[in-house]
């Protein structure tokens, strides 16, 4: 994957679940929020995973992003940075107000946006290019930070402590006998 | 059995092996007919359920998640169908529903069914599968916490039934991805090792695409699908059976259907129209813990007050407040606390509060940071029949995109004034209760991304007294067709504001010695009257005063 390839499929990503620069010059990583993000949480390698359906397009993606963000940077009037990717050249409020034109319910090309995206969410709140239990083990940044709960030694979760153990409501009064709504 | 001319035959071919196949299979094969079930997913052993959500584990291989054109399918794709991956609540549905006239002026259901002649076959599931009353004990923290943010705010909530042994139960909140513990009572656990036992052949990775007439017999044209990758086939068949049950799912049956019509003859006009998505949506709260402890009462022994979103097993307390017949159509709906895994049950939430774009972007992973005090609530209301399938794809009931689990299907859904009027009643239902005293912020899900969504489709292909709003008569007959016969899903007129498996497998049960009936009429040996899958009789004894109605012969 050339350099342009990975800008701007990272800048795609961190625009979903956004992350912190890696180094004050990062570019593609805008540094919208604090923490790791989809990018540090693997969203390219789940990108380029085979079983998604999307990993053999990520070409055309590119390009098709970089031809809207020039688009949309004509319209908005703005001087897009020549050294990157035109996408990675706008800022944070602008890759999100550009991605939402894109998957807004009405547009054409809705669903070839939405897929790639979707995976970027997985990669961070999923991590499903990875298996969960090394996932968690290696302390993958999304389900870190989900505080998601760490399985048994066998690798299954199991929850021996899980109920408040006593009667919290009033059941309906016209519940049958059967336990069911009448 | 082969024909003359090579191809082979079997009595009764079922199409499908979640609620509506294993049950038919199970009792045609125990009653002595020869049965063949094509299932076009995988046949997974418990044993290899994982905990897992890497692409390829049980998490994808047996779970689809079909996007259409304003509605999307999540579903089962695995031998047992639904109840693999299901959350196993079984409530009857409530006695308004069958009186339902939706958007056609008449009632829905037909004449003959209503809740007292459907409650003998609810207790013949009920003792098969079986199903379970479960106790405050038995309540993971995120059930007990909206049974406690009902009470406070003057409402009343439910245990519902379910079909899940809770003393093996690790609410580890795997269920999606099959039940490594066999607590959950899937079909893998009951009627369909019942049917084998008895005969019958239920063959994985068969995906039938559609049906045709041959010499007097009902043909079915197949695909081998491989076992990876779900976008392969591997090659092709033929089946030829006296007697065809469809019970593919809601979204691929009318697909089946369609595909066919070009070889045996018009559809009747509810074949891929009246789809209902159950009325289904989604709300998910932010729980402020200190509210929790402060408002409610409520501490963990270690102290947390709640911090349990991951704990426990799908729904376990409902809110029937609004499941009410005094209340108008499409103003009636349940309120249950739920649980999706991350991915599914992250992906649409929405950040409350945040402007523009909710579902992505700093807000949203805000909203992650407190991932484990968030409590989901599932609406269960009454939609207005809205889905119509397009043209058939070229193969199943989807395009495949990915290996296994997502593909794009040709379903249109687009939610009437009634059906937006219901969620919006729910939404603010959701609101008052748990933003009340502080307790939590609270957003519905987006629809913007993949359309509304269900896990519950129905009605794609009906029963009903009326051929102009129904494609089967009342014992699931295709009108036009005899001999093939619908008992899935699809099956159901519409939604019910409840979840549907107990009600789909009841209508099945009920189905069966109609079908009994139509295949010795076509000279098959086969009689009706078998006990529950474990030789249980009570309600079979309790069932036959209804069979007379039924056709079959007692």
């Amino acid at each position: 994957m050339d350099t342009e390839t990975t800008m701007t499929l990272e800048a795609f990503a961190d625009t979903f679940v956004p992350g912190e620069k890696r180094s004050p010059d990062d570019i593609a990583i805008a540094g919208a929020a604090p923490g790791p993000g989809a990018v540090a949480a693997g969203a390219l390698e789940l990108l380029q995973t085979p079983a998604t359906g999307v990993s053999s397009s990520l070409d055309d993606l590119v390009a098709a992003l970089n031809d809207h963000a020039i688009e949309y940077g004509d319209e908005q009037g703005l001087t897009l940075d020549p050294a990157v990717p035109p996408f990675v050249a706008l800022s944070y409020e602008h890759r999100t107000a550009l991605m939402s034109t894109l998957m807004g319910p009405d547009h054409p090309e809705k669903e070839s946006w939405i897929l790639p995206a979707l995976f970027c969410f997985m990669a961070f709140d999923t991590a499903a290019h990875l298996d969960t239990v090394g996932a968690i083990k290696d302390g993958h940044p999304g389900l870190t930070a989900m505080g998601y709960a760490k399985p048994d030694a066998d690798g299954l979760w199991r929850f021996p402590e899980y109920t408040y153990g006593r009667q919290l409501s009033r059941a309906h009064p016209r519940t049958t006998s059967s336990g069911d709504p009448a | 059995m082969t024909s003359m001319n090579g191809h082979e035959r079997t009595d009764i071919a079922v199409i499908g092996s979640g609620f509506g196949g294993a049950i038919t299979a199970y009792h045609l094969a125990a009653g002595g007919a020869k049965v063949v079930v094509l299932e076009r997913g995988p046949w997974v052993p418990s044993d290899e359920f994982d905990h897992d959500f890497k692409l390829g584990t049980s998490s994808t291989r047996i779970f689809d998640f079909v996007a259409g054109d304003g509605m999307s399918i999540l579903g089962g794709n695995c031998v047992g169908g639904g109840s693999v991956v299901y959350f196993a609540t079984m409530p009857r549905a409530p006695r308004f529903t069958f009186e339902r006239q939706g958007s056609i002026g008449r009632r829905m259901w037909p004449a003959a069914i209503n809740r007292d002649a459907l409650d003998p076959w609810y207790d013949r599931v009920a003792e098969a599968l079986p199903i379970y009353r479960q106790s405050w004990d038995d309540v993971p923290y995120p059930g007990g916490l909206w049974a406690a943010a009902c009470d406070h705010a003057g409402r009343t909530a439910n245990l519902p039934n379910v079909a899940i042994d809770t003393s093996l139960c690790t609410n580890c909140n795997w269920m999606m991805a099959g039940c490594k513990f066999d607590a959950k009572r899937s079909l893998l656990l009951n009627y369909l090792p019942a049917a084998v036992s008895h005969g019958a052949q239920i063959r994985p990775l068969h995906e039938v695409q559609k049906i045709s007439k041959a010499d007097g017999w009902y043909r079915l044209h197949y695909n081998l699908i491989d076992d990876e990758d779900y976008r392969v086939s591997t090659g092709s068949g033929t089946l030829d059976a006296k007697i065809v049950i469809v019970a593919a799912g809601a979204g691929a049956t009318p697909v089946i259907l369609q595909r066919s019509e070009a070889e045996l003859g018009t559809m009747p006009h509810g074949v891929g129209r009246y789809f209902s998505g159950n009325g289904e949506r989604l709300n998910t709260a932010i729980i402020d813990e200190d509210k929790v402890r402060e408002v409610l009462g409520l501490q963990r022994p270690d102290g947390r007050a709640y911090a349990a979103n991951q704990i426990g097993r799908g729904p376990t307390v409902v809110c029937w407040d609004h499941v009410d017949g005094a209340l108008p159509e499409h103003s009636r709906f349940a309120l249950e606390q739920l649980y999706f895994p991350p991915g599914l049950g992250t992906i649409l939430a929405q950040a409350p509060g945040a402007e523009g774009a909710a579902w992505f972007g700093p807000r949203k992973k805000e909203m992650l940071r407190h991932f484990q005090s968030w409590l989901t609530i599932f609406i269960l209301s009454e939609d207005n029949n809205e889905g119509v399938f397009g043209p058939p794809p070229p193969t199943g009931n989807a395009v495949r995109i990915s290996q296994q689990m997502l593909g794009r299907g040709n379903l249109s859904y687009e939610p009437s004034k009634q059906t937006l009027h219901g969620w919006a009643a729910a939404d603010a239902e959701i609101k008052d209760i748990l933003e009340r005293d502080g307790l939590a912020r609270v957003r519905p899900w987006t629809n913007d991304v993949v359309g509304a969504y269900t896990v519950h489709p129905l009605s794609s292909c009906r029963i009903g007294d009326d051929p102009a709003t129904s494609a089967l008569d009342d014992r699931h007959e295709l009108r036009g067709h005899p001999g093939i016969f619908v008992t899935d899903g699809s099956a159901v007129p519409g939604a019910l504001t409840v979840n549907p498996a107990l009600t789909i497998a009841a209508l099945a049960e009920r189905a069966i010695p109609g079908i009994v009936q139509a295949a010795r009429e076509r000279g098959i040996e086969v009689t009706y009257g078998a006990p529950a899958p474990d030789g249980a009789s009570s309600a079979r004894r309790a069932a036959r005063p209804a069979l007379a109605s039924l056709g079959a012969r007692q």
